[in-house]
């Protein structure tokens, strides 16, 4: 039996084909097909077309009412809609809404539906975060998934792996974005395209499930098909909390081909914040120091995890955010939203002047709840920092980890989080 | 239903490399669902005047990693709304370049030709040929996939997806009547 990656064993055991290796076509039937309120209507549209009666699996459905979610106008008030009547139609048990639901990839890990090599078709180009939990998320668009809501697969072409070794110890205010962005800084924003990243080595020990989502979140951003991370005790553990069945993490063969390997020493790494409009301009916090800000946003489908509230919260304990800055912290899921209320984190962030969001794609993908107006700046614990991405094709956008945004709505400008005084001499 | 699509004639509108797709189609616009009303809005930020000049037929012409970033489909229904019929680029984003194919929106993957076609050039695209001509010049794109081909030649995954169902037996074919 010729080695295989994490990758193409996740693959193979989803594929008609049986065994299959990097560039080789699989017919792939995955275990979750998720859709949102933006891919959804266009999707049941194109499934209708198919002639197909019913959804090939109903309940491996997953439809989120998240991006324009609370209705922003009457016409993402449509969208969401549609995406219930569908729901409703086709009995689709996995349907949440503000309230009961939060961002699409956040809230499918809370949902138990993602274990040790599952595979994730989501039409939503951040499928990806599934990575963290040692599966496969791919991205697709409308279409794709609505062929698969009829057939139950869809093909795909297996990626090469790119063998990621992370090392050593992150210092204090080093997390999972600080990661990616530095790996998106050497490799380029197409330098991973047609490859899976995947994630190994003593380093992911140090990283916690949430900060391993931040990480694969991203990994599209590298041009990646998909990512995985290996699995450990850390993962299985989560798994456990999660009510899954055990399953042993799905790990490489010795002598598994891979296109390239980078490391990466965690020791050596700054708190990082890509300058607009590349999330490939990634360059330690400390240069970009000082530039001012108009909004500082934290959230996202995996930088809104209670890890990042918790690190805003503790940035902002005692601390008032300056006047000149508008804060907006969107935690990624309901249940996020009550573990920070219960922890009192809220009311931290909101005496300090900032305002919570319920979970919602919002204002990451420019859609509402936070738009930038033509001259102003953001950093923003999002994925994408593209000209007009938050607004106005004149804004512009940092990306950057909780830390050093929360550092940032203190000062009104770009600071290094271990550069701010200490609360405790701070008036309160 | 569309049809397979083969010779696309017409001029050559020029970007360059990494264009992304919120460029294509801003997120705000996401929820509208007319074609028309996306085509509107196509390549707004990137190139205001692009609208105004493109025409029915004509070629949109990317460097690398075209259409790279979010899944959005909108991306391609406005390109087609506003009459793009072919895509020539250096290297295509995987969900860009799939959401095209199964829209029946040809792209072909040719660095050269992308390098040398220039804004107004009149350009000939081949998708069954898998070239690209102009001036006298012809230029050979990067074989597509077995199934891309059978994408195309349906006219869309829709129609390739109606095949597949109709091909199939009945006990799995218009999938299970519970819904």
């Amino acid at each position: 039996m010729q080695p295989q990656t994490i990758t193409e064993k996740i693959v193979s055991a989803h594929a008609a084909e049986g065994s299959v290796f990097a560039g080789s076509i699989a017919t792939v039937e995955p275990d979750v097909l998720m859709l949102n309120d933006v891919s959804g209507p266009i999707a049941f549209e194109r499934f209708a077309e198919t002639g197909a009666i019913g959804l090939a699996a109903p309940d491996r459905v997953v439809l989120v009412a998240d991006h324009f979610a609370p209705a922003s106008d009457i016409v993402g008030a449509t969208g969401i809609q549609t995406l219930r009547a569908f729901a409703k139609h086709h009995r689709v048990a996995h349907f949440y809404e503000p309230g009961r639901g939060g961002i699409e990839h956040t809230l499918l890990d809370e949902l138990g539906l993602i274990g040790h090599g599952t595979i994730v078709f989501g039409a939503d180009s951040h499928t990806c975060t599934a990575g963290a939990f040692n599966a496969l998320g791919m991205g697709f668009g409308s279409t794709d998934l609505a062929a698969a809501l009829a057939v139950g697969r869809l093909w795909m072409r297996v990626p090469e792996s790119i063998r990621v070794e992370l090392t050593g110890r992150p210092g204090r205010y080093v997390t999972g974005k600080d990661v990616i962005l530095e790996l998106i800084r050497r490799v380029g924003v197409d330098g991973a395209a047609g490859a899976a990243l995947e994630f190994g080595g003593p380093g992911v020990a140090e990283l916690s499930m949430d900060e391993r989502m931040a990480v694969a979140n991203m990994a599209v951003e590298g041009g990646a098909d998909t990512c995985v991370f290996e699995g450990d005790g850390i993962s299985s553990a989560h798994m456990k909390t999660r009510g899954l069945a055990e399953r042993a993490p799905v790990m490489a063969d010795g002598g598994a081909a891979y296109r390239e390997s980078i490391e990466i020493d965690l020791s050596q790494l700054s708190p990082m914040v890509a300058a607009p409009p590349s999330p490939g301009a990634a360059q330690p916090v400390e240069t970009l120091a000082g530039q001012p800000v108009d909004q500082v946003y934290v959230g996202n489908c995996a930088n809104g995890t209670l890890t990042d509230l918790r690190q805003v919260a503790e940035i902002l304990r005692g601390r008032t955010i300056a006047p000149s800055v508008r804060m907006i912290v969107v935690p990624a899921t309901q249940k996020i939203w009550r573990t920070a209320l219960a922890e009192g984190l809220l009311d931290i962030m909101a005496a300090a002047g900032a305002a919570i969001s319920p979970p919602t794609c919002g204002a990451c993908f420019g859609g509402h709840m936070g738009i930038l107006a033509a001259g102003e700046t953001a950093i923003a614990t999002i994925n994408r920092n593209f000209r007009g991405r938050m607004g106005h094709p004149d804004s512009q956008v940092f990306l950057a980890n909780a830390w050093v945004a929360a550092a940032s709505a203190v000062t009104g400008r770009i600071t290094p989080p271990q550069a701010l005084s200490p609360a405790s001499e701070l008036r309160r | 239903m569309s049809e397979a699509i083969d010779l696309v004639s017409g001029r050559v509108h020029r970007f360059g490399n990494h264009v992304n797709t919120d460029a294509i189609l801003p997120g705000r616009y996401l929820a509208l669902r007319n074609p028309a009303e996306l085509g509107a809005h196509c390549l707004e930020n990137l190139d205001p005047g692009f609208r105004e000049r493109v025409r029915l037929g004509d070629i949109l012409v990317g460097g690398r990693n075209f259409g790279t970033g979010s899944s959005r489909e909108q991306a391609v229904i406005a390109l087609k709304a506003v009459g793009i019929r072919a895509i020539v680029v250096a290297s295509a984003a995987r969900i860009f370049f799939r959401n095209a194919i199964n829209l029946g929106l040809p792209v072909l993957t040719c660095p050269d030709a992308a390098a040398a076609l220039q804004a107004g050039d009149p350009a000939t695209v081949s998708v069954t040929g898998g070239f690209i001509e102009q001036g006298g010049m012809r230029w050979t794109a990067q074989p597509l996939d077995g199934e891309v081909c059978a994408i195309l030649s349906c006219g869309g995954l829709i129609a390739r997806t109606r095949q597949i169902l109709s091909q199939s037996l009945p006990a799995n074919n218009m999938v299970r009547a519970d819904g």
